[in-house]
């Protein structure tokens, strides 16, 4: 559909070739779609394509393989981490290894599997994409649902007595030695949109150093029931303060020392 | 002139393009594409600045953005 | 050591045995009583330059295979009767996406938590496809330390050649029991795998690795052309008949460590004056009929042995139908029957037919 370069222009934007042709299957407005877009031109743009294995979720974007035109690799529900995991640690160093999931499949399902691929230090980036809510089955609560958010299992709003509160997994992992980068960016903005990509670029780049994590703020106004430009005013007025935009890691960048403490304790050491 | 490519059978008319164009070029169309959805169209092109706001924002790639090198 | 006899503790054999199948990378978690497999691949494979990883579940492990045997190498797990419960999601996604792997279940006693002494609880679970969806696999049963040996490599090599996830069944006893055991020689046989995610390189379309078929004619077809890969694994039957050229009057059937003991009472039972032989499944899935059928005629009784309550016999019955009485003998639990146990059996057999 693109119509040549005339001589006489310069490209602002253009789609990338790391994505294939096939139409996105998501409802209008939903902020999967850029997220795709920003991780196949950080692709592009690293011109790492040959040696990037990607892995896709349970959840939306379960057809997320037929989307980037990289070698891929389909993962049951939350079990991402492992599969990557399984696949980083028996191919050549110089392959690039990430896994795409939302926050049912990575906060829920697969919380065991991110904990400890993330405390391993795997080097793999996860893109984390969290809209607060279930898409795929159709609007349930998440393990990030917030409190007193309306969803078709907490139609009452999601009550904390009973469910606890939304898990901030940056928060979480930030607790662990290993990884290298964790950030949090948000789709619902221009602004918000090249802060993301930067934040996929910078994972990417520092990803053979260890473990890296962005995760990325998200609208379902299917879910949520509301207009997708209202959906980027919902993320931000409600999700934002829960979820700060931060890093929370860098390289460099550790909150204390204590992994720096190695016990003297000799066990089973027969010399 | 710049130009606004728009892959109308992408579209499905989400309105986010619609909603960061700072000159209020862009709008949904009385057409239908295949998916069933208006697509969004530019109007008075040559009022756009090429910024590429509507192409960031437009979930499904659907949209490239060329400015046009000053002359001379 | 090629060719050299060495002494060694089953658990320990299987996971040489994988390694010189060219299989360097292990993903695993504790449990007994397989434990010795991990260990021994956490001191082997690093230097070889493979990876032994422990993993955090057993979820997690097998989904490490999924990740690895789609990048295209020799990958397998280890676990024992629950572990390798947990292991059945996973399972049905390699097969699904046709990705090979070999699992080992060293089983022991269930339900439950059971307990860790031997048994054959799990051969219902394991010939019947072990996971959701129409599927299956093949499923190796060892009887002695050189022929896990053995089976190991024939499990890598099946694995490739199908595309299909491979089971090898042990128990306890097999693997706590020292034989001696050698290894072949011969080369692991290489596999192209221009299927396998290991990069896109600009000379060829993306690879991917999947079970998803929303469309439910393009699922249909994705099963059936799985189906027609199970009905080729037919070919693959292995089985011993022992003690059955003289076609005796009873035949004794049993898998694994109980073929074992059977072989012993056979023996006993012989020097008594009775007729007796085995009938020993080595693939229990697909399930040796062929081998089974010219002994159905000769044979007046079938006595089926089990380290559980029947579950091997519910595949002799089928086959053998009405033509022959087939009767049971099993112990669960853990509990293992002994030489003794099966000999009273086979008096009791051999009175009554001569009753009859």
């Amino acid at each position: 559909m693109i119509e040549p370069l005339a001589t006489d222009e310069k490209v602002v934007f253009e789609r990338t070739e790391v994505l294939t042709d096939h139409a996105l299957h998501y409802c209008p407005g939903c902020t999967h779609g850029i997220a795709h877009r920003l991780i196949a031109e950080v692709i592009e743009e690293m011109d790492i394509q040959d040696r990037t294995i990607g892995v896709c979720p349970v959840g939306c974007s379960v057809l997320a393989y037929q989307y980037f035109d990289v070698d891929i690799q389909q993962a049951a529900h939350g079990r991402a981490p492992a599969v990557a995991t399984g696949i980083r640690r028996v191919l050549p160093p110089d392959r690039y290894v990430f896994t795409y999931q939302g926050d049912g499949d990575l906060a829920s399902i697969g919380m065991g599997e991110i904990l400890h691929a993330a405390n391993r230090g795997e080097k793999i980036t996860v893109i984390f994409l969290n809209n607060a809510i279930y898409g795929m089955t159709g609007g349930q609560m998440a393990p990030t649902t917030l409190p007193g958010q309306k969803t078709t299992t907490s139609p009452f709003g999601r009550d904390t007595a009973q469910t606890g509160h939304p898990i901030r997994m940056c928060e979480m992992l930030n607790t662990l030695v290993e990884p290298v980068l964790i950030a949090r960016g948000s789709l619902s903005s221009p602004k918000g949109i090249n802060r993301a990509k930067k934040l996929i670029r910078q994972a990417f780049e520092l990803q053979h150093q260890g473990f890296t994590f962005v995760e990325l703020l998200s609208t379902c106004p299917t879910g949520w029931g509301i207009t997708p430009t209202d959906a980027v005013k919902w993320l931000d007025r409600n999700m934002t303060p829960f979820f700060p935009l931060q890093v929370f890691r860098e390289p460099g960048a550790m909150p204390d020392a204590s992994h720096k403490y190695a016990p003297d304790l000799k066990v089973r050491d027969e010399a | 002139m710049n130009r606004v490519v728009i892959d109308k059978d992408r579209c499905k008319a989400c309105e986010m393009c619609v909603s960061v164009c700072n000159k209020e070029l862009i709008e949904i169309s009385d057409e239908l594409n295949a998916k069933g959805y208006h697509p969004v169209e530019l109007h008075d092109p040559e009022q756009c600045t090429a910024c590429g706001l509507c192409a960031l924002v437009c979930p499904e790639g659907g949209i490239a953005v060329y400015k046009a090198k000053k002359a001379g | 050591m090629a060719g050299q006899r060495l002494l060694m503790k089953g658990t320990e054999a299987i996971a040489e045995a994988a390694i010189r199948a060219g299989c360097h990378h292990f993903f695993g978690y504790p449990i007994t009583p397989q434990t010795e497999i991990p260990e021994y691949m956490s001191v082997r494979l690093p230097p070889l330059g493979g990876t032994y990883l422990q993993a955090e579940s057993e979820v997690a492990a097998i989904n490490m295979l999924y990740g690895a045997g789609g990048a295209g190498v020799r990958v397998m797990t280890s676990s024992s009767s629950p572990g390798v419960a947990l292991m059945s999601e996973g399972f049905s996604y390699l097969v699904g996406a046709e990705v090979p792997a070999v699992i080992v279940n060293i089983m022991r006693g269930g339900p439950g938590l059971g307990n860790i002494a031997p048994a054959q609880g799990d051969y219902l679970e394991m010939t019947r496809g072990f996971g959701h969806g129409d599927m299956h696999a093949i499923v190796l049963a060892p009887s002695t330390v050189q022929e896990a040996v053995d089976v190991m490599g024939l499990a890598f090599d099946l694995a490739d050649e199908y595309r299909n996830p491979v089971v090898v069944i042990g128990d306890g006893l097999l693997g706590q029991m020292m034989e001696p055991v050698s290894f072949p020689d011969t080369e692991p046989k290489v596999f192209d795998k221009p299927w396998a995610t290991t990069g896109k390189a600009k000379s060829r379309p993306r690879n991917i690795t999947n079970s998803l078929y929303l469309d439910a004619d393009q699922l249909e077809a994705h099963v059936r052309d799985l189906d027609v890969k199970f009905q080729r694994m037919d070919v693959e039957q292995r089985a011993e008949c022992w003690m059955t050229d003289d076609h005796p009057e009873i035949v004794i059937v049993a898998y694994g460590t109980m073929a074992r003991i059977a072989k012993t009472a056979i023996r006993q039972l012989r020097a008594k004056g009775l007729s007796v032989g085995l009938y020993r499944p080595i693939t229990a899935w697909p399930f040796p009929s062929r081998a089974l059928e010219p002994l159905v005629e000769p044979t007046r009784a079938f006595l089926t042995v089990e380290m559980s309550l029947g579950q091997l016999v519910q595949d002799i019955r089928a086959q053998v139908g009405r033509r022959r009485p087939v009767s049971f003998y099993g112990r669960a639990g853990g509990v293992v029957p002994t030489v003794e146990e099966i000999i009273s059996q086979v008096e009791l057999l051999h009175a009554s037919l001569a009753a009859a």
